[in-house]
């Protein structure tokens, strides 16, 4: 097999996503980069995608056909993204089974580079307490700053974190929202560098909506942030929901980029947690446990 | 030759660079700093780094009093760089450790200096009279400092008084490894440039240049712009140079790591009733009638970072011991002013400090403790005084003006004379209420009439008199007011101590257990079987020696806990609390 330049056995394993289906073109080949691999994808239009290792004889925005492409890696189709993994991956990708719900609008809300490591954006994705700082008047507003305590647990058998029982004030909670409300938030990390959350639906109080975020490492200090949207909204242009998903991100992005190190350091001495972190030590300390060196500093043994 | 730069001063921003309410991203040596001045002219320099997640605090607020990290809002003071508040826990006080790592900052010659271990003073520069001088702007060069340093002996330019001319002469008065200073001379004009390098890293620095005289109006921009010409051209000279060498590895500053208490968060610490911080008195006068304002200087280093609510033990000359609350707003760092009533019941503390301290007298202070934390996230506070009460309050109520939160501070006196520090009450504005001259009666209608219309999100802070405190929480609990939004501080324990049960004291952490006789209290057995139990006010009003009970009931005879903690039964004030049951286990 080709020497990779990751050498985190744990990291080359898993799936990781490349790109949204519905923004890959049919028999053109698409240029991506994942853990420092130059890679080439294509789809046929008819729902089979090919991923390889980038050659001179296919160059990026040149026609191809897939079926003749020699030397593929393995490829998966989850969630509305192109999977691909540079080690052995599981037989399968972590559940997400509202995505088979009819009724959900499911759209890729954006992808967006960010110069940050993937464990530092998973954090981000975990945390409430920047709500009123970082989204003023969307997801949080001063003086509503406080982190209610909340639940975390491993789960040993799903192999994923599980926050649950959160809450947080949020003067408007989405685009089919006109007010404030205590919002409830269900956070997984069912991947080192995905998680999905779940939080109360203002169009049915009875179901959550889904939103997640899977990243592809780029490097060690660099992300693709792909995000997906899986919500109960029938009124709003696809371009709405986007929009105010994209805003979210536009003010994480130059937060996370000023983080430092770019890096995420699992010595719990090296941050200041409090106890609004809780799934951000739970979340290190399983990184740790799992043996994950890429895009963190491993604690000193 | 870089590690014997960690020792020596170094320039690493213009004065003008820190204009009013602005973060400065300096840079030294590979490590980065956050530089910013606050209101009362301290030049904080601090790693540019929040303790708790990292972000950079150049991209932070000064608010001109503290500052304010971007990401959840953790604010930091002006010179202590220690945290004051963390949002997302409003009603916790932040361990008093969490101190961001703060640098040298020295301004000279239009600069700002720093260093990593410094060691003696910022070079003098002869020649150079403070105050006439000219920054040059800043030039930053992809090279090493030394390459820099070297290059700039051949710096050519002529004298600020004849700007035009091209005939200066230029002698090296002296250079070394991070500095050049040049004389040029044409005819009577001659001008002294001293160019200083700041190394940023390895491989860059920055040429900072200041000339012996300042010029004005329009001659002043020729000056900057020939300088800037030349310099810029040197620059390109240099950096052609350096890039014919390999670039050397980036150098890599070590964090410090934060202590490991920090790292779990766990309680505070804070130990004993210590009085570790010498201060004197650098000014004592009459804040209001009968009461004597203090301000404490520290003998040497700094004051530790106090936040709103905080109060310190004082040690006085007579033996007593008495606790004060800090009366700053946020970012008043450099001293800590108390107001001090003078009691006509006094039993000697409020009498010494009236009567016998004076100013330059040296007082035994203990470090700020803070069992009356504020909440920031209230729609509205109110703040309710009486007469001296006003203290706590008024620190609290200046932090909330600092971050424009609504509140009101209701301020109970006898007359107008009695109000206390007019000074800092004047810059709340229409939020200080003061009602004068209310008879009991009175004081009770107005009070009903403040805490009507309770509604959630709001809290109420009162301190003042034992009976006007016993008035207010019943009052309020009338109006609809719960516990948790109804916050107090007595000034002392009116209660008759019963202190004649004897009973049994089992320490879960400590697996021991104390027999606790007549006429001791908690505390001090613990004392003498050798445990470090923290404690300031020892009479049940402060908080301080807090415990939590595991089994037993408890039997309160303090003013700090509210009702509804003493039915739960949980916690104790173990100075003057004791035990209705025969044996009582507390999580120490």
């Amino acid at each position: 097999m080709t020497e990779t330049r990751c050498k985190d056995q744990v990291i080359l394993d898993l799936w990781h996503p490349l790109a949204a289906l519905s923004e890959v073109p049919a028999g053109v080949v698409v240029g991506t980069i994942l853990l420092e691999e130059r890679l080439s994808l294509a789809c046929d239009g008819t729902g089979k995608v090919a991923v390889w290792r980038s050659r001179r004889d296919l160059p990026v925005d040149g026609p191809v056909d897939i079926s003749a492409v020699a030397g593929t890696l393995p490829v998966k189709l989850a969630y509305g993204y192109v999977w691909t993994s540079l080690g052995n991956p599981p037989a399968d990708i972590f559940p997400i089974p509202e995505y088979a719900e009819a009724d959900r609008r499911k759209l890729n809300a954006a992808t967006f580079g960010v110069n940050v490591s993937a464990p530092r954006a998973i954090e981000n994705f975990l945390d409430m307490g920047h709500f009123p700082y970082v989204h003023t008047d969307i997801l949080g507003a001063e003086p509503h700053t406080e982190v209610k305590e909340y639940d975390v647990e491993i789960s040993v058998d799903r192999d994923e974190i599980l926050a649950t029982r959160c809450r947080f004030f949020q003067p408007m909670a989405s685009t089919t929202s006109d007010g404030g409300a205590d919002v409830d938030y269900i956070y997984r990390v069912p991947h080192p560098y995905c998680s999905v959350l779940y939080k109360s639906s203002p169009m049915d109080e009875t179901r959550l909506d889904v939103i997640a975020v899977f990243l592809q490492p780029v490097d060690q200090e660099h992300v693709r942030a792909h995000m997906l949207l899986c919500v109960l909204d029938e009124d709003n242009e696809d371009k709405v929901i986007k929009r105010f998903q994209q805003t979210i991100f536009g003010q994480d992005k130059p937060i996370l980029e000023n983080q430092f190190p770019k890096r995420l350091p699992l010595d719990p001495r090296a941050e200041t947690p409090i106890r609004a972190d809780k799934s951000a030590i739970a979340y290190r300390r399983w990184l740790s446990q799992k043996g994950v060196t890429y895009g963190v500093i491993p604690a000193a043994t | 030759m870089l590690d014997l730069a960690k020792s020596r001063w170094h320039p690493i921003a213009a004065a003008h660079d820190l204009p009013l309410r602005h973060v400065f991203h300096g840079q030294l040596l590979g490590r980065e700093f956050a530089v910013w001045r606050a209101d009362d002219g301290y030049v904080n320099i601090w790693e540019n780094r929040c303790l708790h997640r990292g972000v950079r605090l150049s991209i932070g607020i000064n608010d001109g009093r503290e500052l304010k990290c971007q990401y959840h809002g953790w604010r930091y003071s002006n010179r202590t760089a220690g945290c004051t508040y963390i949002p997302a826990h409003p009603a916790d006080a932040p361990a008093r450790t969490i101190t961001n790592r703060t640098f040298a900052a020295v301004e000279r010659y239009g600069l700002v200096w720093s260093a990593e271990e410094p060691q003696g003073e910022v070079p003098e520069v002869s020649g150079f009279a403070e105050g006439k001088l000219l920054a040059l702007r800043a030039i930053p060069v992809n090279a090493p400092a030394d390459v820099v340093a070297a290059q700039l002996t051949g710096y050519r330019f002529q004298p600020s008084g004849n700007i035009d001319g091209s005939a200066a002469k230029v002698a090296v008065e002296a250079s070394n490894a991070f500095s050049v200073a040049l004389r040029s001379s044409e005819g009577d004009a001659s001008t002294l440039a001293v160019l200083f390098v700041q190394p940023v890293d390895s491989n860059r620095s920055v040429i900072r240049g200041v000339l012996d005289s300042e010029v004005e109006g329009a001659a002043r921009l020729a000056v900057l712009r020939h300088h800037n010409e030349l310099l810029s051209r040197l620059r390109v000279a240099v950096e052609a140079e350096a890039a014919r060498e390999p670039a050397p590895a980036p150098l890599e500053p070590i964090i410090e790591r934060v202590s490991p208490e920090l790292a779990e968060m766990p309680e505070e610490t804070t130990h004993g009733r210590k009085a570790t911080i010498r201060v004197q008195v650098t000014r004592k006068w009459s804040a209001a009638d009968g009461i004597a304002g203090f301000e404490l200087r520290p003998l040497k280093g700094l004051l530790p970072t106090f936040q709103p609510g905080a109060h310190i033990d004082v040690h006085l000359p007579n033996g007593l011991i008495r606790q004060y609350s800090i009366t700053n707003g946020p970012g008043e760092s450099d001293s800590y002013v108390i107001g001090v009533k003078l009691e006509r019941d006094s039993k000697g503390g409020s009498t010494c400090l009236h009567e016998t301290v004076r100013e330059g007298d040296v007082l035994a202070i203990s470090e700020p403790r803070n069992n009356f934390p504020l909440r920031r996230d209230a729609i509205q506070t109110l703040f309710i005084a009486g007469g001296i009460g006003i203290t706590p309050l008024l620190a609290m109520a200046q932090a909330l003006n600092n971050q424009s939160l609504g509140h009101e501070l209701h301020y109970f006196a006898q007359n107008q004379a009695q109000l206390a520090f007019p000074e800092k009450t004047k810059t709340l504005g229409a939020s200080l209420k003061p009602h004068l001259g209310l008879s009991p009666d009175q004081t009770g209608a107005k009070l009903r009439e403040i805490l009507s219309g309770y509604g959630p999100d709001k809290h109420v802070y009162l301190c003042g008199p034992g009976p006007m405190l016993e008035a207010a929480r019943a009052i309020a609990a009338e109006m609809g007011w719960p516990e948790t939004a109804v916050h107090f501080e007595y000034f002392k324990n009116t209660n008759v101590i019963d202190d004649s049960t004897s009973f049994e004291v089992a320490l879960a952490r400590s697996c021991m257990t104390l027999t606790v006789p007549a006429g001791k209290t908690i505390l001090e057995v613990m004392r003498d079987a050798g445990i470090d139990m923290p404690s300031s006010c020892e009479q049940g009003a402060c908080g301080t020696c807090l415990a939590t009970v595991i089994e037993g009931e408890p039997d309160h005879q303090d003013v700090y806990l509210n009702d509804a903690e003493r039915k739960s039964g949980t916690k104790i004030m173990t100075c003057v609390s004791r035990a209705k049951s025969a044996r009582l286990v507390l999580d120490l």
